[in-house]
């Protein structure tokens, strides 16, 4: 039995639809990643999932309870971490932590062993104020509360947005250790880099779930040759690039411009002409492995082509 | 049960760390009692008063010390002529004046009388009407003095006898009100706010996807503000009685009793207005505009019901808080018992379940 099931799941806020026909199941025991930028619609399915809002059409099921039907089944079976920082501000972290305990009907010491490795970090700040707390400190004690009652299923809606680098790492390495405990974990993510850390993704984008599979087959599945190019005037080589027309897809990644040509057989050699005939100084050309932020680009270029072309 | 308490026991936290909060708690009523009992009196007292005396006898003398031993009227510099009091009216040192005509003492005997000139400033008519009757009484008295022998056979003099409040304590009146008043702010707006700020926060998603009772969230937040209104009940009592002078003449059980059931009505209110509202600011002014103002202008507390239009008088039947400032009244002031208020009861009874029940039937357990 999979731990979550999402069936044709359609959610619309008066015009603007949402959640466009979403479908994904999550095994038991796995870190399923839902990976797409701001308004993707990455919370309303979250809030669809804990039973917080009603899809307008689909289904959908946690642990095999209908979210709709079996909605207080589901609340005692799952934590839930919402996107934005949801603890009391005025309470300390041990108040917070406790009253959670308490209202989720169990005790620290209960749990203890679950939340220990997370929560040996923000002990030494026991008695400051949630409000007080910098924004990795935060998702920590957040994420103890959600933990709290040893859920079977957790939800994370943004956990690690607006949290540094470092603590963002130590998130992730907390997420697998739970995943060893065999708690089924489903996260959401703006950050492509975050992906590769998950069994699993679902890129979505305005509503729609591009394409699900495991990071590495994502990336696979990848159909052109990637190439990197950059130059002293990145902007101009950008223009120039995108203005010419064996170039299928041109845009800029960091401080290098990624592209793919039209052509199948397109080697280095070729491509660095293509590069040089506008003269450029210090023009660097290479080819590279495409990441998850890459596939996510192309997936959403495709889109955008089929709609442009459905228009037409 | 122990999640209830731990629930209340967070809600007391949050109480006690918003200063804000505990100012509006705790100051709130104390500034009002304190400005309604001494700022706010309905009395005039310390009236400028200026005379023109162009008689300068014994009676007029005597007069015009009658009129400064009161604490009703301060007695400013005599005038000289009529340019000056004009003058003083204008410029608001005075605002009333009392001219006495040359022949004053001899006219007393003569069968016409003497005539007195009272002038009042009437750009408040009604502190003019008042100092009037003050110096009608004043004057009145001292001809009662004058002729103690004097007997006319149709003549009628009216006793008046103010009933429950003889000594025309004006404190009496606004009590009931302020503690109303102060039930609205507390029970109502209070209240509403707190609900609605676990939504704002986005604790009220965490709290929803829990095995904790949605309803709970309710009952538990309602639970401490009831307590705090009982403090601020108790507070405004102490005031009343040992600051104010306020004799409590009906049984302190019934005045319990009622407050509490008073407060259930507001406390229903303020649950069913944070369930219909997202935001605090919205909460609060709901509470404000819809709840206090009706307190305020409808209870009969600050300006009496039977003056105003019939709308607004067919419109108080609604307000919880007229039934209430009505059956405080009758308890605390005038002594009586449950028997003369139990129609106003049996109202808030009504109004508290109806509202109860709606604000739990409108909960939303989803977001």
């Amino acid at each position: 039995m999979n731990s979550v099931e999402v069936i044709n799941i359609v959610k619309t806020y008066g015009e603007v639809k949402a959640v466009k026909n979403v479908s994904f199941e999550v095994a038991k025991g796995e870190l399923f990643g839902l990976i797409g930028p701001d308004g993707a619609g990455k919370t309303s399915l979250f809030r669809v999932l804990t039973t917080l809002l009603l899809a307008d059409s689909g289904t959908a099921t946690v642990e095999g309870f209908d979210v709709v039907k079996d909605y207080r089944e589901i609340r005692n079976r799952v934590g839930y971490m919402p996107g934005r920082f949801s603890l009391y501000q005025d309470l300390t972290v041990e108040e917070n932590l406790s009253f959670f305990a308490t209202v989720f009907g169990t005790t620290i010491r209960e749990n203890y062993d679950l939340i220990k490795d997370i929560y040996e970090q923000i002990a030494p700040f026991n008695s400051r104020r949630a409000g007080k707390l910098s924004g990795g400190m935060k998702q920590k004690l957040a994420l103890c509360c959600a933990l709290i009652h040893k859920p079977d299923v957790l939800f994370l809606d943004e956990p690690t947005t607006g949290v540094d680098v470092v603590s963002r790492r130590e998130f992730w390495e907390m997420l697998n250790k739970l995943k060893k405990q065999g708690i089924t974990i489903v996260v959401s993510t703006p950050y492509m880099d975050e992906a590769s850390l998950c069994d699993r993704i679902a890129l979505i984008q305005d509503g729609t779930v591009m394409s699900i599979n495991s990071p590495d087959r994502i990336v696979k599945n990848f159909p052109k040759t990637l190439f990197a190019a950059k130059a002293n005037n990145i902007y101009k080589l950008l223009q120039d690039l995108r203005r010419n027309s064996e170039m299928e897809s041109c845009y800029a990644f960091g401080e290098y411009i990624h592209f793919t040509v039209k052509a199948d057989d397109a080697d280095i050699v070729r491509i660095s002409q293509i590069a040089e005939r506008e003269n450029h100084d210090g023009l660097e050309v290479k080819q590279v492995i495409p990441g998850i932020e890459d596939c996510f680009i192309r997936l959403t270029l495709d889109s955008g082509q089929k709609i442009m072309d459905r228009k037409k | 049960m122990k999640q209830l308490l731990a629930f209340i026991k967070k809600e007391f936290y949050h109480v006690f760390r918003d200063r804000r909060t505990l100012l509006i708690l705790f100051g709130m009523p104390i500034v009002q009692i304190i400005l309604f009992g001494f700022a706010l009196s309905s009395e005039v007292k310390n009236i400028g008063i200026a005379v023109l005396d162009n008689a300068r006898d014994v009676h007029t003398q005597q007069i015009i010390g009658k009129i400064s031993s009161g604490y009703y009227f301060r007695v400013k510099q005599p005038a000289l002529n009529f340019q000056e009091l004009e003058q003083r009216f204008r410029a608001g040192e005075i605002e009333c004046a009392v001219v006495f005509p040359e022949k004053f003492a001899s006219d007393l005997y003569k069968p016409g009388g003497a005539h007195i000139q009272v002038i009042a400033d009437a750009s408040d008519p009604n502190t003019a009407t008042t100092v009037i009757n003050y110096l009608n009484s004043i004057i009145g008295n001292y001809e009662q003095e004058l002729n103690p022998l004097r007997k006319l056979s149709y003549r009628i003099v009216p006793e008046i006898r103010m009933l429950y409040n003889e000594e025309q304590n004006g404190s009496l009146n606004f009590i009931p009100g302020v503690i109303a008043l102060i039930f609205m702010i507390v029970s109502t707006a209070l209240t509403s706010v707190a609900v609605v700020r676990e939504k704002e926060l986005g604790t009220m998603e965490i709290l929803l996807v829990s095995p904790f009772r949605p309803i709970m969230v309710l009952i538990a937040k309602a639970v401490p503000y009831l307590v705090l209104s009982l403090v601020d009940f108790i507070i405004i009592l102490l005031l009343a009685v040992f600051l104010l002078n306020v004799e409590i003449r009906g049984s302190l059980v019934l005045i319990f009793a009622e407050s509490i059931l008073f407060i259930i009505t507001c406390l229903s209110m303020g649950l069913l207005i944070s369930n219909l509202t997202g935001s605090q600011q919205t909460a609060m002014m709901i509470s404000m505009m819809g709840m206090m103002l009706p307190t305020l202008i409808l209870t009969g507390f600050m300006f009496p019901l039977e003056n105003m239009p019939k709308v607004f008088q067919i419109l108080s039947y609604i307000v919880p808080s007229k039934y209430y400032y009505s059956i405080i009244k009758s308890v605390m002031l005038k002594g009586l018992g449950f028997s003369y208020v139990w129609k106003e009861t049996l109202i808030l009874v009504i109004m508290a379940t109806g509202l109860l029940t709606l604000a739990l039937r409108k909960f939303n357990v989803r977001l």
